[in-house]
């Protein structure tokens, strides 16, 4: 018999706004696929990039915080949906190893820092604890047809001996997903490149270049849609086409998913559930394609 | 006893940390010492003259020298107490530098370790017993694990001195990975036209008995007399009788067995004879393609070999060959570049390692010599080599330098350039390594008269761009990306230790480092003997290294073993074990615990004895911890000899 798989949940702040749909999607999964998600109680922000840019220790304190709620729900692992609050958590973990840089952070808590608490993605949890095969039979309404690209972006598996996740330049995770799901998926070359990151507000010149590109091969390759697992390569690519396309003289009209919203899709979940409709490049042609749509109107007939 | 304790300065090593002549003052008090003295360098002319002068002025017995490690001069001090007429045995060394002086800087606290060192050693040679070695006999026949130009070379040259040699090589052809190159840098001479004489002289030389296709199973026994279990892998030809004419080759159905020879560029038949100039020049079967083997289907060969020689139903034959000198030369094997994700990890055909390029080029290789994309066949336009796949890489666990790839990476840039002028090469590069004679001027004619263009920095990713392949990199000189458009990207692999190495060591009982390079007795003075007596080593399995180097080692290796066999007899070492036939009950269980074997059991008046095989017994001491009698005792490090250091040293 599986034991089922219980895990405390960090959402991070962009599942509370930007990324709501990726939030709603994971929580919607893991349900769908008996994975208890406990969100950490109290839970504050991992300072994302500002906070590590100005100081390491502060920075690192931040993240020990939300491992201690961890550790005060009696869980031993926590998973994130974001990469970067992740990346955070991690490289916090790695810099405590160091005795004197953990008694400063624990200084700074007023209490000791856990070290005990295992971080993992919710893609990492889905391929590693869960397994494909078994998502692979939860499928109801395979993607047949769909063609994507999947799209790692720059932190989810790197440094790799921080992250510890998949192949640092060629990971497969999303890829294998997806063609459980039932989708194809094309061997896109730049699924680990950088899509601009945060430089889409002081340098919007450079998103606009990186994130072009990655439009660009993926449309070359034949994709139908992207699919990624962080919430800022999705605001750039998704909310940003229209800019994108302005800037390079594109016309790009890629719906950007979720992973995990096309796995509710292939398991038979609403739409509605999933946060379909806060994407904000219209995914409707990509889905009618798959005949999902067709199906809702017989039922409403 | 009338002992006489020397404590060397080594110079400012022991002596800038360790108070020498207080160590001296301390080692006058102790049991049996006669004499103390502290000296500059010990090891030195003067130094031992010290030594022998001291053992006649005061009638000395024994000697301890408190100086470097005994792997470093313990020889050498034998042989100066041996001079002044003492046993050789009846000396003792304390090391001081390495256990002490080298690794602590407080001069009190070492001083102390010194003195309590010298201590130990003083009270052991109290019950030191003066130990004759035996002569024995030497079977002059010498074994070479490897058919590269390394052990080409050795084999050659010991057979030219006259020895029986026995040559193993684990493929179906000698010549090893030069066979395989195209050309050699830095002269541009066709590989196999300098290496192929020298492999016919191989097969021509009456002393030589070449098994190819063939695997050390099991090696027994030490120096001047090893015994060494041979598998003869099957090759379903009965290579007695094939003639090497490759009939068989032409008819063969089974045309999709992989090319090992040809690094995998193309394919070729089930039944294959590897290369025109292959030594020996027979047919072997792979098992795994052949239809008669796999489905019982076939055997068309069998039906057109003119001299009726292969046989289907042919096993792994055994043999066992004597010999009194093992070397080791079983080469290297390419590093598994798939591990680069950056580069495609294997997805992309365009993407070749530095020795399929070899094949390209070869005029006897898969494509007649000519450069084609393994994609498309079609001519390349722009050629992009990239150095160091595998080499000075901590992330992909090789911190080392190959040595060799800059060199070749050069000479594969000028043939490209040769073959086609219209090519244009680019190489990334970390540092060019071009140290030997001639090499740099080498590199620098590739980039002068060849035109390759070298960008110092590492590529971060290679991914296809329509047809080509766009290779992405850093230029660190310039402080900028490049990009660079390629029609074919060959990766200069580095060198890993052969795959079969470990286990090979652990047969011949030698050392392999953390890479599975074999250690060499000592990195300058030692560099092709081995820790174990009659083996040596020679070419890429004790490091990566070129041609010239390899053929060297070869060289030296055979003038080792030519060395070792100009002796009619060998000493044995008296550090063996001894079992005393009063205490032993014969229980039997050192004979069991033996790894050697060289424990036997004798009726002694009836009643049961174990007895030690002297010229066997490696001096473990196994049998000694397990004797319950304390009847087994190894010589030199007996009972009382070992507890006598444990009260020196625990005495309050």
């Amino acid at each position: 018999m599986s034991v089922s798989l219980t895990y405390a949940y960090y959402p991070g702040c962009s599942s509370t706004g930007t990324s709501i749909e990726y939030d709603m999607s994971s929580r919607a999964i893991c349900a769908a696929l008996d994975i208890t998600l406990t969100d950490v109680p109290n839970w504050s922000c991992c300072g994302s990039t500002p906070a590590h840019t100005v100081d390491h220790t502060l920075s690192s304190a931040l993240s020990a915080r939300n491992l201690c709620q961890v550790a005060s729900m009696g869980l031993t692992a926590a998973v994130t949906p974001c990469p970067s609050c992740l990346s955070n958590l991690k490289t916090a973990q790695h810099r405590m190893k160091n005795d004197s840089f953990r008694e400063k952070v624990s200084k700074l808590l007023d209490k000791p820092a856990d070290i005990t608490v295992e971080t993992k993605s919710v893609l990492q949890i889905l391929v590693e604890d869960y397994g494909i095969e078994k998502i692979k039979a939860k499928v109801t309404k395979p993607l047949t047809g769909l063609i994507v690209a999947a799209y790692y972006g720059c932190i989810m598996n790197r440094p790799a001996e921080i992250m510890n996740f998949d192949d640092r330049e060629h990971p497969m995770a999303m890829d294998n997903i997806m063609t459980a799901l039932g989708a194809t998926v094309v061997p896109f070359p730049l699924k680990v490149e950088c899509c601009g990151a945060s430089f889409g507000i002081p340098r919007k010149d450079v998103v606009m270049r990186l994130s072009g590109k990655l439009l660009d091969t993926a449309k070359e390759m034949g994709a139908m849609a992207l699919v990624t697992a962080c919430p800022l390569c999705q605001m750039n690519l998704d909310m940003r086409q229209e800019q994108i396309n302005s800037a390079n003289g594109s016309k790009h009209h890629m719906p950007i998913f979720y992973f995990t919203q096309l796995m509710g899709l292939a398991f038979g979940l609403s739409e509605k559930e999933l946060g379909i409709d806060k994407l904000c490049v219209n995914p409707r042609s990509v889905i009618n394609a798959l005949g999902m749509e067709g199906d809702s109107k017989e039922k409403s007939q | 006893m009338k002992i006489g304790v020397f404590v060397c300065h080594c110079g400012s090593n022991i002596e800038g940390t360790v108070d020498t002549a207080a160590v001296a003052a301390a080692a006058r008090e102790f049991p049996g010492v006669a004499f103390a003295t502290d000296t500059m360098y010990t090891c030195s002319e003067p130094g031992q003259e010290e030594i022998v002068n001291a053992i006649k002025e005061h009638q000395l017995d024994g000697v301890v020298v408190a100086s470097c490690t005994p792997r470093m001069h313990e020889q050498t001090f034998r042989r100066t107490v041996e001079r002044a007429g003492l046993n050789r045995y009846l000396f003792e060394m304390a090391n001081i530098r390495e256990h002490v002086s080298w690794i602590g800087k407080d001069r009190e606290a070492n001083t102390n370790k010194a003195t309590e060192l010298v201590r130990m050693a003083a009270s052991k040679l109290l019950h030191n017993r003066p130990l004759l070695s035996k002569q024995f006999d030497i079977n002059k026949r010498v074994l070479i694990i490897g058919g590269g130009v390394a052990g080409i070379q050795a084999a050659l040259d010991c057979a030219e001195g006259g020895l029986e040699v026995i040559l193993v090589e684990k493929t179906t052809t000698i010549g090893g990975k030069m066979a395989k190159l195209d050309k050699t840098f830095p002269t541009v001479d066709c590989s196999c036209c300098i290496l192929g004489p020298r492999m016919v002289d191989v097969a021509q030389h009456p002393n030589i008995t070449l098994y190819a296709y063939s695997e050390i199973e099991e090696v027994s026994g030490y120096v001047g007399n090893f015994e060494v279990k041979v598998k003869k892998k099957a090759t379903y030809v009965d290579w007695d009788k094939c003639t090497g004419c490759g009939i068989c080759m032409t008819k063969c159905p089974s045309k999709k067995a992989t090319d090992f020879f040809n690094e995998g560029i193309g394919k070729t038949t089930a039944i294959n004879i590897p290369f025109p100039q292959a030594i020996p020049k027979k047919a072997k079967i792979d098992a795994n393609f052949c239809m008669k083997l796999q489905k019982g289907k076939c055997g068309i060969c069998a039906k057109v070999c003119p001299s009726g020689c292969i046989d289907f139903t042919q096993q792994d034959e055994f043999v066992t060959e004597k010999v009194g000198a093992i070397v080791a030369a079983t080469g290297f094997d390419l590093f598994d570049w798939t591990v680069y994700g950056e580069y495609g990890g294997g997805r992309y055909p365009d993407v070749i390692t530095s020795l399929q390029y070899e094949r390209m080029l070869s005029a006897s290789g898969p494509t007649g010599g000519h450069i084609k994309r393994p994609s498309d066949g079609k001519e390349p336009k722009n050629v992009v080599f990239i150095q160091c796949v595998g080499s000075r890489d901590k992330s992909v666990g090789r911190p080392y330098c190959t040595g060799f790839c800059c060199m070749y990476t050069a000479k594969q840039a000028i043939l490209t350039k040769d073959h086609l002028p219209e090519a244009q090469t680019y190489v990334f590069y970390m540092d060019i390594r071009a140290t030997g004679k001639n090499y740099d001027e080498f590199t620098r004619r590739a980039m002068e008269e060849y035109n390759a263009k070298y960008i110092r920095g590492r590529v971060s990713m290679i991914y296809p761009k329509g047809d080509s392949l766009l290779v992405r990199g850093a230029d660190t000189l310039m402080g900028t990306q490049v990009e660079v458009d390629a029609d074919l990207v060959v990766l200069a692999v580095g060198a890993d230790s052969s795959a079969g190495a470990a286990g090979l060591a652990e047969k011949l009982r030698i050392s392999y480092d953390s890479y599975g390079f074999y250690m060499e007795g000592h990195p300058k003075l030692k560099p092709v003997e081995t820790n174990t007596a009659g083996v040596y080593l020679a070419g890429c399995c004790q490091g990566p290294k070129d041609i010239p180097s390899s053929v060297a080692q070869g060289s030296a290796a055979a003038s080792k073993v030519l060395g070792l066999f100009s002796k009619d007899k060998l000493a044995s070492d008296p550090q063996v074990s001894v079992v005393d036939i009063k205490r032993c009950i014969g229980c039997g269980k050192c004979i069991k615990t033996c790894p050697f074997g060289a424990i036997k059991e004798i009726d002694f008046r009836g009643m049961k004895k174990a007895e030690v095989i002297e010229t066997v017994c490696q001096g473990c001491g196994i049998c000694t911890s397990t004797c319950p009698q304390g009847a087994a005792q190894l010589q030199h490090f007996t009972d009382n000899q070992i507890l006598s250091e444990v009260n020196a040293l625990c005495q309050f």
